[in-house]
C-alpha cells in the first residue's frame, strides 16, 4: 500500500515536471519573440521614427531581462531537436558560456532600466542588442 | 593487335599529356595583365577587408582582435579538412614576402606564388571580379596589420581532393576568371551592389547549393541551400517567397548594418560576423547591395529538409 502511495507520488511530481515544462521549444521561441517585439520597439525610439518615452523604454529592459532570466531553464537535455529548432548543439557542449552570455545580456539590460532620455536609452539599447548576435552567433545554426 | 595496343598508349600518353598541360595552373588559370598601378589607398583596402570578410576565415579563433591573421580556423567540408592559412605580413610564416603581382594572381586566378592551385574553399571564384587596383589597395592594407608568427597544419583531404594539379581540371569545368564588368543599362548604384554582392562579398558563395565537385550551381545561384560548415540551412536571398521577396531594400540594408530582419530577430551563425563586417561599409554601399538584391529573380532553391523557424 505505502509502496504503491509512493509509486503514485513520484508519478504525479514526474507528471506536474512534464507539464512545467510542456514544450519548452514552444515557449522559448514565445520568449525569443517577446524580445522581438521589445526590439521592435526600442528601435523606432532609437532611429527616431517614434517618440521617445520613459515608460516604454523602460519596458523594453524589463522584457529583455525577463527573457534572460528565463531562457536558460528551457533548454533541458530532452529539448534537443524537433519542433523547427534552431538551437546548436554547442548550448549543450558549452552550458557555462551559454548560462554566461544570458547573465551578460540581463547586466546589459538591467543597466536600461531606469533610462529617463533618449541619449541614455540609445546607448543602454545598444549595448543590450549586442547581445542577440553575439549569442546567435554561437549558440544558434542558420536557418 | 600489337599496333591497337601502341595506338590506345599513344592515346593516353597524349591525354595525360594534354591534361597536365590544360591544368597548369598558367594556362587553366593565368593571371590578369596588371601593368603599373597608382599608389595604394589603404582607406579603400580596409573597406574591402571588411566586405571581403577576410578576418572571418583567417584571424586566429578564439581572439578578441580580429586583425591578427595567423590562420588555424578548420573548414569541415565534405571534401576534408581546410586549414586556413596564415595572411598575416609576417615574412616566414605568413604573406610578407608577397609582391603586388603575387597576391593579385592569388586573389583572381587561384594560383600561389610559388605556381600552384589554391582550393576553392578560398572564393577567389568571387574574388576575381575584383580590378587589381582593388586589390592591390587590399594588400596594402594587409601589409599595416601586426606580423603573427605560425603556420596552420596542412589541409586534411581524401583522395583524389588531396592533389593539387586535379584543381586544375576543376578550373576547367567550373572556373571562370574574368573580371567585373558593369552593365551599362543599369544605374551606378546597382553595378556598385553587384560588384559588392558578387565580388568581396562573395554572398553566393554560403547562399548557393553546390554540386558534388563542391561547384556553385549556376541555375539556382542565391537560391539558399545546406550549409557548408555545419548544420542548419542557408537561406534563399533571391526574391522567391521565403527568399527577399517581401522585404524593402532599406529592410535588407538594415540586416546588413544591424543584424536584424523585418520582424525583429536576430541573425545567427557565421552571418553574424558578416554583419560585424558589413556594418563598417557606408551606408550607401549597404543600400547599393540591397539594390542589386532587390534585382535578383524569384529562384526556388533545393528544398530544405525541414523548416527551421523558431527556438
Amino acid at each position: 500500500m505505502l509502496r504503491s502511495a509512493f509509486v503514485a507520488l513520484g508519478l504525479a511530481v514526474g507528471v506536474s515536471a512534464v507539464l512545467a515544462q510542456a514544450n519548452p521549444i514552444a515557449e522559448r521561441r514565445d520568449t525569443m519573440k517577446a524580445v522581438g517585439a521589445a526590439t521592435r520597439d526600442g528601435a523606432a525610439m532609437a532611429k527616431g521614427e517614434a517618440p521617445f518615452d520613459a515608460a516604454k523604454a523602460q519596458a523594453v529592459f524589463k522584457a529583455y531581462g525577463d527573457a534572460a532570466k528565463k531562457m536558460p531553464g528551457l533548454y533541458p537535455d530532452t529539448a534537443k531537436t524537433g519542433g523547427e529548432t534552431t538551437a546548436a548543439p554547442k548550448i549543450w557542449e558549452d552550458q557555462a558560456g551559454f548560462k554566461a552570455a544570458f547573465a551578460k545580456f540581463e547586466g546589459d539590460a538591467g543597466k536600461g532600466a531606469a533610462v529617463t532620455d533618449l541619449a541614455g536609452f540609445r546607448t543602454a539599447f545598444g549595448d543590450a542588442t549586442k547581445n542577440c548576435g553575439g549569442c546567435h552567433e554561437t549558440y544558434r545554426i542558420k536557418k | 593487335m600489337r599496333r591497337l595496343l601502341i595506338t590506345l598508349l599513344v592515346f593516353i600518353a597524349l591525354g595525360a599529356a594534354g591534361f597536365f598541360v590544360l591544368t597548369d595552373p598558367r594556362v587553366v588559370s593565368p593571371g590578369p595583365e596588371v601593368g603599373t598601378l597608382p599608389a595604394p589607398d589603404i582607406e579603400n583596402g580596409k573597406l574591402l577587408f571588411a566586405a571581403g570578410g577576410c578576418a572571418s576565415c583567417h584571424a586566429t579563433p578564439g581572439q578578441e582582435d580580429k586583425t591578427r591573421l595567423g590562420g588555424g580556423l578548420v573548414l569541415d567540408s565534405p571534401f576534408g579538412k581546410f586549414h586556413v592559412p596564415n595572411i598575416s605580413p609576417h615574412t616566414r610564416d605568413g604573406i610578407g614576402n608577397w609582391g603586388t603581382a603575387d597576391f593579385i594572381q592569388a586573389m583572381t586566378a587561384g594560383v600561389s606564388p610559388s605556381g600552384q592551385h589554391y582550393y576553392p574553399a578560398f572564393p577567389y571564384t568571387s574574388y576575381r571580379l575584383m580590378p587589381p587596383k582593388a586589390v592591390a589597395d587590399l594588400l596594402a592594407y594587409i601589409r599595416t596589420l601586426p606580423s603573427v608568427e605560425g603556420r596552420a597544419p596542412g589541409h586534411e583531404l581524401g583522395f583524389p581532393y588531396n592533389i593539387r594539379r586535379a584543381v586544375g581540371g576543376w578550373k576547367l569545368l567550373f572556373f571562370d576568371g574574368t573580371p567585373f564588368k558593369a552593365d551599362p543599362s543599369k544605374s551606378e548604384e546597382w553595378n556598385r551592389g553587384a560588384y559588392l554582392v558578387n565580388g568581396p562579398g562573395h554572398c553566393a558563395e554560403c547562399h548557393s547549393s553546390r554540386n558534388q565537385f563542391g561547384a556553385v550551381v549556376r541555375a539556382t545561384r542565391f537560391a539558399g541551400g545546406p550549409d557548408p560548415d555545419g548544420k542548419g540551412w542557408v537561406p534563399n536571398i533571391t526574391q522567391a517567397e521565403g527568399g527577399l521577396g517581401k522585404w524593402s531594400k532599406s529592410e535588407i540594408a538594415e540586416l546588413l548594418k544591424t543584424g536584424f530582419t523585418p520582424s525583429f530577430d536576430s541573425v545567427g551563425g557565421s552571418m553574424a560576423a558578416v554583419v560585424r563586417n558589413m556594418a563598417q561599409l557606408s551606408d550607401a554601399d549597404r543600400l547599393a547591395m540591397a539594390e542589386y538584391l532587390k534585382s535578383l529573380p524569384a529562384v526556388q532553391g533545393p528544398p530544405r529538409p525541414q523548416k527551421a523557424a523558431g527556438g
